[in-house]
């Protein structure tokens, strides 16, 4: 149905899309969220070229594109590497109600960094560098929020 | 490599909520590419448009674009990035030997969807995408690390705001023209630390056009054809904690191989004019580093100095650049047009004076994940 717009004679057709997908997680990452809800252990992989470690575990080594066959487990502390505090809502995506803290944090034994959420923490008391440690939550379900947040150590 | 000339352009006014349809800005901007040209519909061979699915709200969107920009019975395709990108297969097409003249449409009505939904869904789904990333969210992870990187600053990102609104007063098509101060820019309302809504370019509703030929078209129909000296394209890796966001490593790959391509060895000095794609205020002063125009970490030094200036030594951005108007997919291709309106001399009153060589930059993705540089020359 379209709607006027007041007086002006233009006119808009409000609508909407309805998507559902059902992704395919890979071996990888199957084996990434399988551990991390069952064991809380937190798995990344290691390119036989560079030798990095990349949290999450990923299919091949971005830099070298050779495929990663070995796992690596890294620990659930890290350093915070950058962050922000978001203040704006968006409808349905956010995980949290703003003020809320996401940031990326690498992980004892990782290369790479991990986008999360910050919690049990003063918002402006967050400093780059700050050493962090995983929650878990209590009933994980296989996704990246079986890990809450990271909090201060 | 063969000489490519732009011979034709066209911008719709940019706006916040345009009463356009999709086929009202594209039939405009690619009549007014026609005319600014001197030829017909029937003189483009090829065409390349750049839309996005997600943005249109509607899939296979390069599709649906074609009756509106007279591309049926024609060789047309999509390219779903930056209108720089597209500029870049057009180039293709023609250097290819297959074709002539190639016509490409880039647009986006902001105003249609919910931007941080569709900006949200350009994460990982298997990933980060269920922590609410967006894009303003993931640009402020990217300032905080070029900010504890380099020790630059937040009063030196709200410089570029404060320098691009005021260029964009001289600027008829763009949407935010503003005259504030530093001040204004650091007390306007937080979004997410360190940005702040007068860091973050606006949500647009906006077309752009431009015509490219091979040389010999060229010079038989154009007065004016400018043309395209060099050109450069590099991508980063996908997820943010893979990169480091401070890098601009890709850029500088991408610039090198335009700058090789024109012959230019000292891009502060042979270049005169430069518009690059500033979605967030602190992603210029990443830019200017990656494209030579100072050193790594030079960024807030060179903000500081006023080189970058109208007036400057190198003025960046006179038309206002994306802090002025983001019409997403064609705010690269923006850059091109007014770096071309700048090389003929047309650029009214935010002409550079005397610009013989003038550079052209685009991103795509998140934290300008890929890069594309234009030089361009009289």
């Amino acid at each position: 149905m379209t709607v006027e717009l007041g007086n002006t004679g233009t006119r808009i057709y409000p609508n909407r899309i309805r998507l559902r997908y059902n992704w395919w997680l890979g071996s990888v990452m199957g084996r990434f969220y399988r551990d991390l809800k069952e064991k809380k252990r937190i798995w990344g992989n290691t390119c036989p070229d560079c030798g990095l470690v990349y949290v999450p575990p990923k299919e091949n080594c971005p830099t070298c594109f050779t495929k990663m066959n070995e796992f690596v487990e890294v620990g659930d502390t890290g350093n915070l590497l950058t962050y922000t505090i978001v203040r704006y809502k968006v409808p349905f995506v956010q995980p949290l109600e703003p003020p809320f803290a996401l940031g990326i944090i690498q992980l004892d034994g990782a290369d790479t960094g991990l986008t999360h959420l910050l919690g049990e923490v003063d918002l402006d008391d967050i400093e780059v560098g700050m050493r962090l440690k995983a929650v878990f939550r209590d009933e994980p379900q296989g996704n990246l929020l079986d890990i809450k947040y990271f909090r201060p150590l | 490599m063969e000489k490519v000339a732009i011979i034709g352009v066209g911008q719709t006014k940019f706006e916040k909520i345009s009463p356009s349809s999709h086929d009202e800005m594209i039939f405009e901007v690619t009549n007014a590419a026609l005319a600014d040209a001197g030829i017909t519909i029937d003189d483009v061979d090829n065409t390349v448009t750049c839309n996005n699915d997600f943005w249109d709200g509607r899939t296979i969107s390069s599709m649906t674009v074609t009756d509106a920009s007279g591309s049926n019975r024609c060789t047309t395709t999509n390219v779903e990035g930056d209108g720089t990108f597209g500029a870049l297969m057009g180039l293709m097409r023609i250097l290819s030997g297959h074709h002539d003249v190639s016509l490409v449409v880039a647009q986006t009505k902001g105003s249609i969807g919910v931007p941080g939904l569709i900006t949200n869904a350009i994460f990982d789904p298997l990933y980060d995408r269920i922590i609410g990333l967006d894009a303003i969210n993931s640009a402020a992870l990217q300032a905080r690390r070029y900010m504890t990187q380099y020790g630059i600053t937040e009063e030196q990102f709200a410089k570029v705001s404060v320098k691009n609104h005021k260029n964009a007063k001289h600027n008829p098509y763009a949407q935010l023209p503003l005259d504030i101060t530093v001040r204004d820019v650091l007390d306007s309302r937080p979004l997410a630390d360190p940005i702040k809504l007068l860091d973050t370019s606006p949500v647009t509703d906006g077309a752009c056009a431009v015509i490219l030929a091979r040389e010999s078209v060229a010079y038989k129909l154009c007065r004016k054809p400018v043309w395209i000296a060099g050109v450069g394209h590099c991508s980063d890796t996908y997820h943010l904690g893979d990169r480091d966001l401070a890098d601009v490593s890709v850029l500088e790959t991408a610039a090198m191989k335009a700058y090789d391509m024109a012959g230019i060895e000292n891009p502060l000095e042979e270049i005169d004019v430069a518009e690059v794609y500033d979605a967030f205020s602190y992603m210029e002063l990443m830019w200017m580093e990656g494209l030579g125009f100072c050193e790594r970490g030079g960024g807030g030094a060179l903000i500081d100095s006023g080189l970058t200036e109208m007036g400057g030594a190198l003025p960046v951005n006179p038309s206002g650049g994306v802090l002025s108007a983001h019409p997403v997919l064609a705010a690269g291709l923006v850059r091109m047009i007014e770096a071309t309106l700048q090389l003929r001399g047309e650029a009214g009153e935010r002409q550079v004076d005397g610009a013989q060589v003038a550079l052209a930059h685009g991103i795509a993705g998140a934290c300008g994940q890929g890069h594309c540089v234009y030089v361009l020359e009289r």
